[in-house]
């Protein structure tokens, strides 16, 4: 790892100053991605920007319509929290999915969204339920959030501060995960809501996408039949020594199918 | 450099560290304490597993910096009294280590997984230690010896 300046500012406004006057800072929230690409020498941030003691970043309560998650809220925390398994039980499930126990205990819902690996789990969850990201400078849809490869609409200094995922009437994520890495070849989840029903699929292609036209079969008849016809076109999707592209297309139908089911 | 303070083991310590200071290399290097080790350094093996605040994680994907403040238990902190912890014994007792590589992570990681999980059924235990890897692939005794130790507790 390259050497770099580490900074702990104790509120927002202070992370945002010590960003400003940085020549290539990072952000650092649980540092399960950043650290090990940091070892690997893919990133060499000139400041690391530790979140970790920001207060009102954390915590996780029941609001109207649904929940609130703090950004640095850890895996393991929403995992285990009797107001997400109350309320939306398909997130708590896909969290207790992530990575593994120890990486649970670190990694955090902000850090994985604002990374946007095409392959983590949360951006499903925060597309699939049509979730509202609060940054520190305003609100964005979950729809217009997710631009591409590791690419989101935050801007260099703008930090995530929560997530609104209003309460679906039903909701489930399948996943098929690499065996060595955890992280989904694909995975998809599947969400009622009183908006209409939602299908976001993560690991397949470059980034987390939608599926219209699951979501207007879904919404005729919620029932795995329905979705047991609709492929994806293999031509966007991911191609790698894990699976080909067209594997991957096979696994977004059957892994819908299996969402649908779990959801019930 | 960076001053941290935090209590290992039950003993307050601090230091000046480099900012890109691992956890885990203020705990081998710093601290001596060389029962933690560095397997992989790819965050995969687990062979780093230390508690920081009562949870495991991997210290090697850990800043020093991020554990200012924090209470860290590392293998040598287990045993109590000259008295192995009932989990470091029920290892012994089933051969549940071959080269020892990996078992400080292994240990730390099961008394993790006792703690927070209530029944541990063999399944759960396998799936538990996902972040855990035995190249010498023992994995049969140590999860033999993690349902022994879960067994004894309750």
């Amino acid at each position: 790892m390259y050497s770099f300046t580490y900074r702990r500012p104790a509120s927002l406004a202070e992370a945002q100053k010590l960003f400003e006057g940085a020549s290539d800072p990072k952000f650092l929230a649980g540092g399960q991605t950043l650290l090990p690409t940091m070892k690997q020498r893919l990133n060499a941030p000139s400041d690391v920007i530790d979140l970790g003691k920001i207060a009102e970043l954390r915590g996780i309560a029941k609001s109207e319509g649904g929940l609130t998650i703090g950004a640095m809220t850890k895996h393991f925390e929403v995992a285990t929290s009797a107001d997400v398994k109350a309320v939306i039980p398909a997130l708590a499930e896909l969290a207790e999915g992530i990575g593994d126990p120890l990486v649970r205990h670190m990694g955090t819902i902000g850090g994985s969204v604002a990374n946007n690996d095409p392959a983590a789990d949360y951006p499903a969850a925060v597309l699939g339920l049509g979730a509202t990201i609060t940054t520190s400078k305003r609100a964005i849809k979950a729809d217009e959030f997710f631009k591409g490869m590791f690419e989101t609409a935050l801007e260099p200094n703008e930090i995530i501060k929560s997530f609104a995922f209003p309460k679906p009437e039903k909701a489930a994520y399948m996943k098929f995960p690499n065996p060595a890495s955890r992280y989904a070849m694909v995975g998809v989840f599947v969400a009622r809501t009183a908006g209409g029903v939602r299908v976001a699929v993560t690991g397949a292609g470059p980034c987390v996408f939608r599926v219209p036209e699951m979501e207007a079969a879904l919404a005729k008849s919620f029932t795995p039949d329905a979705v047991a016809s609709i492929k994806v076109p293999a031509g966007d999707l991911n191609s790698d020594l894990h699976g080909s592209a067209e594997y991957r297309a096979h696994l977004v139908t059957v892994m819908a199918k299996r969402a649908v089911a779990a959801a019930g | 450099m960076t001053a941290i303070s935090m209590t290992v083991n039950g003993k307050a310590v601090s230091a000046d560290v480099e900012d890109r200071t691992l956890l885990v290399h203020f705990i081998r290097d710093h601290l001596h304490l060389t029962g933690t080790h560095v397997g992989c350094d790819t965050s995969q093996c687990g062979a780093c597993v230390v508690h920081v605040d009562g949870r495991a994680i991997k210290s090697c994907t850990m800043l020093a910096a991020q554990a200012d403040g924090a209470t860290v238990m590392t293998i040598e902190g287990l045993a109590k009294d000259g008295k192995l912890h009932p989990v470091q014994e029920a290892f012994r007792e089933h051969h549940g280590l071959q080269c020892g590589f990996c078992t400080p992570g292994m240990i730390m990681t099961a008394v993790d997984i006792i703690r927070r999980k209530p029944a541990l059924d063999e399944k759960t235990i396998r799936e538990e230690l996902e972040g855990n890897i035995c190249r010498c692939t023992g994995y049969h005794n140590i999860v033999k010896a993690i349902a022994a130790a879960a067994g004894a507790k309750a």
